[in-house]
C-alpha cells in the first residue's frame, strides 16, 4: 500500500514539473504577452506621460498661454527669442511662451483625440454591428441590407480623409467641435468595416455552428458569442485611431481648418502650422510641437500594434 | 553498410525566454537500400522533426542538433547549407503530409515539376516538359500534358499527392522520406498512394523512411519499425516481431487501441489514457509512466535503457515490459495473422470507430498483396538490425 | 475578363449616384446655400437672388437634383470661383502633375518597401528587422506636411541640393507630349528637362511616399513571414531549389498578393497626401489647387474633386483586381 502511494506521489511530483500549458484564457494569455512586449512598454510610458501632462499641464504651465512678451518680440522680426532660463522653449511669433503653450496644448490634443475616436467608434460600431448582424442572421433580406450599407461605407472609405473632414467643416463652420466631428466621421467607415468583418469571421466559425446546433437562438448567439469575440480588433483599432486623430488634426489645421481659438486654447497642430511660416528664422518653433505630435502618436501606435500582436498569436515574434 | 545511419540524433529547440524543449532525444536507426523503415508515434513524439532534421529543413536559429546522421559517408547534420541544397531533391527527397498546402497555389503543376529537373538534371524547355509529363504518367496521373498546365487547386487530393511524389522521385533519389503521406487523403486514395510508393521502392530500390501514426500503413509497408515516444525510441523491431509481440507498454497499447473487425462483439477498445502532454522528463524516468498501466516505482528512477528482452534485434526501452504479447496472440491467433489483422484496421483513432468499417475491406485487400511482395525480403533485413544503443 | 470589367464598371454607377446625392445634400446644406458657395460669402442679397433664379433654386428639389446630375454626366463640373474657369479644364490642366507625383511616390514606395519588408521578415528579430519595423512605425506618425516641410527646409532651402518649388525651372524648354514632365523629356530627347523635372519631383515624392512605404514594409513583412511558414515553401526547399528561385517563385510571388491589394487601397491616402505635399512644394498639380480651393471655399472645385477621386479610386482598385487575378489563378475572372 505504501509503495503504491509513494508511486503516485512521485509521479504527481514529476508530472507537475512539466510546463502546464492549458487553463489560461485567451485574454489572460494576451495580457501576459502584452506585458512581455517592449513595444507595449514604451508605448504605455509615452501615453502615461502624455496623460499626466494633459491633466496637470494647464496648472503647472509657468505662464498663461496667451501672455505676450511685447517688449521683446515683434511679429515678423527676423529672430525670435530662443530657449532661455525663463522660457525653456523660447517665444513664438507673438512673443508667447512656447513651453507653456505646449503644456496647455496637451489637454486640447488629448481631448481632440479621445472625442473624435469616440465619435468614430460609437457610430462606426453601431453601423458595423448592425450590418454584421444583418449579414449573419438576416437571411436574404439581411444580406441585401448589409451589402447596401457596406457599399455606402466603401464610398466613405474611398474619399481621402482630409476631404471628408473639409466637407464636414464646410457645413458646420470652423471650431474645435468641427475638427472633432470631422475626424470622427473619417474614422466611422474604418470601425464599421472592422467590426462587421470580425463578426462575419466569427459567424462562420465552428463554435457558432455548434451553438446553432444546440438550438440557441440566433439573436442570442450574436449577442453572447459573436459580439464579444469580435471586439478585440475594435479595441486595437481604437488605440491606433487615437494616433491617427492627432495627426489628422495637425493636417486639418495645416489646411486652415484647425481650432480658430488658438490664442487661449493652443493645440499642437495649430502651433505647428503657425510655426511653419517662420521656419527660416525660428526652426525650433516648429520642431517642438512636431516632436510632441510624433511622439504621442507613436505612443498610441506602439501600444496598439503591441495589442494587435498580443491578441493574434500568429503574428507573435 | 546502411545507406542512412542515424546515430543518437537529438534535436533541441531553444527559444528565447522559454525553456529548452528536447523534441528528439537520442534516436538511432539504420535504413538500407530498398528497405522501408517506419517511424511510428503520436503527434508530438518527434517523428516529423526527425525527418526535417535529416533533410536539413529545420531553421538554423533556435535549434540544436546532436548525434550523427550518416548518408553515404557524409554527416547530414554538419553539411553546409549549400551542400545540403545540392543533396535535397537529388539524393534525398521528401513527400509531405498535406498535398494541397504543400504545392504552390499560384504556379502551374508543370513548373513545379520541371524546376527540379532544371536544378538537378540540367534539363530545359521542351525536354524538361516531356520528362515531367513522363513522370506524371509514371505516378498514375492521367492526361499528364494537360495536367502540367493546371494549378494545384484544379487537381483532386489524390492527384496532388501523386504530383508531389512525381517531384520527389524526379531525380531518382536513393532515399525517400515520406511524412504521413496518406493522412490527409480519403481512405480509398490512401491505399492507392501506398501502393504507388511500394511500386516505386520496389522498382528503383529506393530506401524509404516512412513516418506515420497509422499502424495499418506500418503493417502494409514497413520492414523495420521504430516506435517513438516523447522523442525517444521505445521499441524497435522488425514488422513481424513488433506485431507478434509488442513488448513496450506503449506499443502494446497502440496495438490494443485499434478497433478490430474480428474482435468479439461487445469487446471494449483499450485506449491509452491521457495524452502525450502527460509526461515526465526522460531524465527522471520513463516519459510514458503517467499513462502506463504497468509502471512501477522503478520506472521513475532514471532513463530506462534499450534492452532486448524478447529476442535479438527487438529493442525495448522499458524496465517492466509486457512479455505476454498482444491480446490477439493470447486469443490464439498466430503471429502471421496478427499482422494482417493490424493491417485490416483503420488509422489508430479510437475516437472514430466508424472509419474501420469502411476501411476494412479496402485495406485488407491491399495488405494481402503486400504480404506476398514484401515479407520475404523483409525478414533477413530485420534480423540484421542491431541494437541501437 | 471583359465581362468582369464591364460588370465592375456598371457597379460604379450606383456608387457615383449615391455619392452625387450626398454631394447634392451637402451643397444645399452649406451655410448660405449654393449661391454664396458660388459667389463667396460677401455676396449681396440681390446677387444671391439672381443666382438662385439662374440656378433654378426656386424649383422643387428633385428638379434641382436632376439638373445637377445632368450637368455631372455632361462633364460640366461648374466654374471655379477662384479662377473663373470651368472646373473640368482646371483639372485636366493639373492632372498630369499629380499623376506623375503619385506614380513616382508609389514606385518609390514599392521599390523601397518590398525589399525592406522581405529582408526584415527573412531575418526576423535582426537589426534590419528592428530598424524596418520601428522606422515604419515612426513613419506613419510623422504628419506628411511636416515631413515635406522638413525635407524642403533641409535639402532645398539650406543645402540647396534640390529646387524648392514648382515642376520645372523657368527657362528650361520642355515640349509637352504626355504631360508627365519626366517622361516627356525622355520621349523628346530633352534630357536636361528630364533631369530638371526629376530633381523637382524627388523631394515631394519622398514625402508623399512616406506613408505608403510604411504600409508596404509592414504588409510585406507580415505576408512574407506567413508565406515562409507555408508548406509549399518547405516543399520548394526540399527540392533543393536555388535560393533565388525559392525567393522569387515561391515566396515573393505569393507574399506580394496582399501587398498588391493594399497598394490599391492606398489611393485615397495618397491623394490626401498629395494635397498636403503639393501645397508645401507649390507643385502645380490638383493637390495645390485643392489646397487653395479649401482656403477660398471654392465648392464647385471641391465637389468635382470628390467625384473625380471616387472614380479614380474605383478604377484603380479595378486595375488592382485585374492584376491580382493575373497572378493568382484561384481568383481567375471570367
Amino acid at each position: 500500500m505504501s509503495t503504491k502511494t509513494d508511486k503516485i506521489d512521485r509521479l504527481a511530483e514529476l508530472t507537475a514539473q512539466q510546463e502546464s500549458s492549458s487553463g489560461a484564457s485567451l485574454w489572460r494569455e494576451a495580457l501576459k504577452r502584452l506585458r512581455a512586449s517592449k513595444m507595449a512598454l514604451v508605448g504605455a510610458w509615452i501615453i502615461a506621460v502624455f496623460l499626466l501632462l494633459a491633466i496637470i499641464g494647464p496648472w503647472v504651465a509657468p505662464y498663461a498661454p496667451g501672455q505676450q512678451w511685447r517688449g521683446e518680440v515683434f511679429v515678423n522680426r527676423a529672430e525670435f527669442v530662443g530657449a532661455r532660463a525663463e522660457n525653456w522653449f523660447g517665444l513664438d511669433h507673438l512673443g508667447r511662451d512656447i513651453f507653456s503653450r505646449m503644456l496647455v496644448g496637451a489637454r486640447q490634443t488629448l481631448l481632440l483625440g479621445v472625442v473624435s475616436t469616440l465619435i468614430g467608434l460609437s457610430v462606426g460600431a453601431l453601423i458595423g454591428s448592425f450590418s454584421g448582424a444583418c449579414a449573419t442572421l438576416g437571411g436574404r433580406v439581411g444580406q441585401r441590407i448589409d451589402s447596401v450599407v457596406m457599399r455606402c461605407i466603401d464610398i466613405m472609405l474611398a474619399l481621402p480623409s482630409l476631404l471628408l473632414a473639409v466637407s464636414v467643416a464646410a457645413v458646420l463652420g470652423q471650431s474645435m467641435t468641427t475638427v472633432m466631428i470631422a475626424i470622427g466621421v473619417v474614422q466611422i467607415p474604418v470601425f464599421a468595416r472592422l467590426l462587421r468583418g470580425a463578426m462575419l469571421v466569427q459567424g462562420g466559425s465552428d463554435y457558432v455552428l455548434a451553438a446553432h446546433s444546440l438550438g440557441i437562438r440566433k439573436r442570442r448567439i450574436v449577442l453572447t458569442q459573436i459580439m464579444p469575440n469580435s471586439l478585440s480588433p475594435v479595441i486595437v483599432q481604437a488605440t491606433l485611431s487615437l494616433a491617427t486623430a492627432i495627426i489628422e488634426a495637425a493636417a486639418l489645421s495645416f489646411l486652415g481648418l484647425g481650432n480658430p481659438d488658438s490664442a487661449k486654447n493652443p493645440e499642437w497642430g495649430v502651433m505647428l502650422t503657425q510655426a511653419q511660416n517662420y521656419a527660416d528664422s525660428a526652426p525650433m518653433m516648429a520642431v517642438y510641437p512636431a516632436l510632441a505630435i510624433i511622439i504621442t502618436a507613436l505612443g498610441f501606435t506602439l501600444l496598439g500594434e503591441a495589442m494587435r500582436e498580443a491578441l493574434d498569436p500568429k503574428l507573435r515574434g | 553498410m546502411p545507406l542512412l545511419s542515424v546515430d543518437e540524433l537529438s534535436i533541441t529547440f531553444t527559444g528565447r525566454g522559454r525553456r529548452d524543449v528536447r523534441a528528439v532525444d537520442g534516436v538511432s536507426f539504420d535504413v538500407d537500400q530498398g528497405q522501408v523503415v517506419g517511424l511510428v508515434g503520436e503527434s508530438g513524439c518527434g517523428k516529423s522533426v526527425t525527418s526535417l532534421a535529416l533533410m536539413g529543413l529545420l531553421p538554423k536559429k533556435g535549434v540544436k542538433l546532436g548525434g550523427r546522421a550518416e548518408y553515404d559517408g557524409k554527416d547530414l547534420l554538419t553539411l553546409s547549407s549549400n551542400a545540403m541544397r545540392d543533396m535535397r531533391g537529388k539524393h534525398l527527397a521528401m513527400i509531405f503530409q498535406d498535398p494541397l498546402s504543400s504545392l504552390n497555389p499560384v504556379i502551374p503543376v508543370g513548373l513545379q515539376v520541371t524546376e527540379i529537373l532544371e536544378r538537378h538534371r540540367g534539363m530545359k524547355g521542351a525536354a524538361a516538359r516531356k520528362e515531367a509529363a513522363d513522370l506524371l504518367d509514371r505516378v498514375g496521373i492521367p492526361d499528364p500534358t494537360r495536367r502540367l498546365k493546371e494549378y494545384p487547386h484544379q487537381l483532386s487530393g489524390g492527384m496532388r499527392q501523386r504530383a508531389l511524389i512525381a517531384m520527389a522521385v524526379a531525380c531518382a533519389p536513393r532515399m525517400l522520406i515520406a511524412d504521413e503521406p496518406t493522412t490527409a487523403l480519403d481512405v480509398t486514395i490512401q491505399a492507392q498512394i501506398l501502393e504507388l510508393l511500394k511500386e516505386l521502392v520496389d522498382q528503383q530500390g529506393t530506401a524509404l523512411l516512412m513516418i506515420t501514426h497509422d499502424l495499418g500503413v506500418v503493417a502494409g509497408l514497413c520492414d523495420q519499425v521504430n516506435v517513438l515516444y516523447a522523442g525517444k525510441a521505445v521499441e524497435s523491431a522488425g514488422r513481424r516481431e513488433l506485431f507478434a509481440q509488442p513488448t513496450h507498454p506503449y506499443a502494446h497499447g497502440l496495438l490494443g487501441s485499434i478497433p478490430r473487425l474480428d474482435a468479439p462483439r461487445g469487446e471494449p477498445l483499450r485506449p491509452i489514457r491521457g495524452s502525450i502532454n502527460d509526461r515526465i522528463d526522460w531524465a527522471d524516468g520513463c516519459a510514458f509512466a503517467p499513462r502506463c498501466d504497468h509502471y512501477t516505482l522503478e520506472c521513475l528512477s532514471g532513463t530506462p535503457q534499450l534492452t532486448e528482452p524478447v529476442g535479438a534485434g527487438h529493442g525495448v526501452r522499458c524496465v517492466n515490459p509486457v512479455l505476454t504479447g498482444v491480446e490477439v496472440k493470447t486469443l490464439g491467433v498466430p503471429a502471421e495473422q496478427a499482422v494482417d489483422a493490424a493491417a485490416a484496421t483503420a488509422p489508430a483513432e479510437p475516437a472514430e470507430p466508424k472509419i474501420p468499417a469502411q476501411a476494412g475491406p479496402e485495406a485488407d485487400g491491399k495488405a494481402e498483396t503486400d504480404e506476398g511482395d514484401a515479407a520475404p525480403e523483409a525478414e533477413p533485413e530485420a534480423e540484421k538490425k542491431k541494437d541501437a544503443s | 475578363m471583359l465581362r468582369f470589367v464591364v460588370r465592375r464598371l456598371l457597379q460604379l454607377i450606383p456608387t457615383l449616384l449615391g455619392l452625387s446625392v450626398l454631394l447634392f445634400i451637402w451643397l444645399n446644406r452649406l451655410p448660405g446655400g449654393p449661391a454664396s458657395a458660388i459667389l463667396g460669402e460677401k455676396a449681396t442679397e440681390a446677387e444671391v437672388a439672381r443666382i438662385n433664379r439662374a440656378l433654378g433654386l426656386d424649383q422643387p428639389v428633385y428638379v434641382q437634383y436632376g439638373r445637377f446630375i445632368k450637368r455631372l454626366i455632361e462633364g460640366d463640373l461648374g466654374t471655379s470661383t477662384q479662377t473663373g474657369q470651368p472646373v473640368m479644364d482646371e483639372f485636366l490642366l493639373r492632372f498630369p502633375a499629380t499623376v506623375e507625383l503619385s506614380l513616382m511616390a508609389i514606385v518609390l514606395a514599392v521599390a523601397v518597401g518590398v525589399p525592406l519588408g522581405y529582408f526584415a521578415a527573412k531575418r526576423r528579430g535582426g537589426w534590419l528587422d528592428v530598424a524596418a519595423v520601428s522606422s515604419s512605425l515612426i513613419g506613419i506618425c510623422i504628419p506628411v506636411f511636416f515631413l515635406a516641410f522638413m525635407l524642403r527646409t533641409v535639402f532645398s532651402v539650406n543645402l540647396g541640393w534640390f529646387p524648392s518649388y514648382g515642376r520645372l525651372t523657368t527657362g528650361i524648354n520642355a515640349t509637352e507630349v504626355t504631360g508627365l514632365a519626366v517622361l516627356d523629356g525622355l520621349l523628346t530627347g530633352e534630357f536636361d528637362a528630364t533631369w530638371d523635372a526629376l530633381s523637382h519631383l524627388i523631394l515631394p515624392a519622398i514625402a508623399l511616399a512616406s506613408i505608403p512605404v510604411a504600409v508596404i514594409v509592414r504588409m510585406t513583412r507580415a505576408s512574407v513571414l506567413e508565406v515562409l511558414g507555408e508548406d509549399y515553401v518547405r516543399t520548394a526547399e526540399s527540392k533543393g531549389l536555388r535560393k533565388g528561385v525559392v525567393r522569387t517563385r515561391h515566396v515573393l510571388r505569393n507574399a506580394l498578393l496582399p501587398v498588391i491589394t493594399s497598394v490599391g487601397l492606398l489611393t485615397g491616402s495618397l491623394l490626401s497626401g498629395a494635397v498636403l505635399t503639393e501645397s508645401v512644394f507649390t507643385f502645380g498639380g490638383i493637390g495645390s489647387f485643392i489646397r487653395t480651393a479649401i482656403d477660398g471655399r471654392d465648392y464647385p472645385v471641391l465637389v468635382g474633386f470628390i467625384m473625380f477621386i471616387a472614380m479614380a479610386y474605383v478604377l484603380i482598385n479595378l486595375l488592382v483586381d485585374l492584376a491580382y487575378s493575373l497572378i493568382d489563378p484561384r481568383v481567375r475572372v471570367h
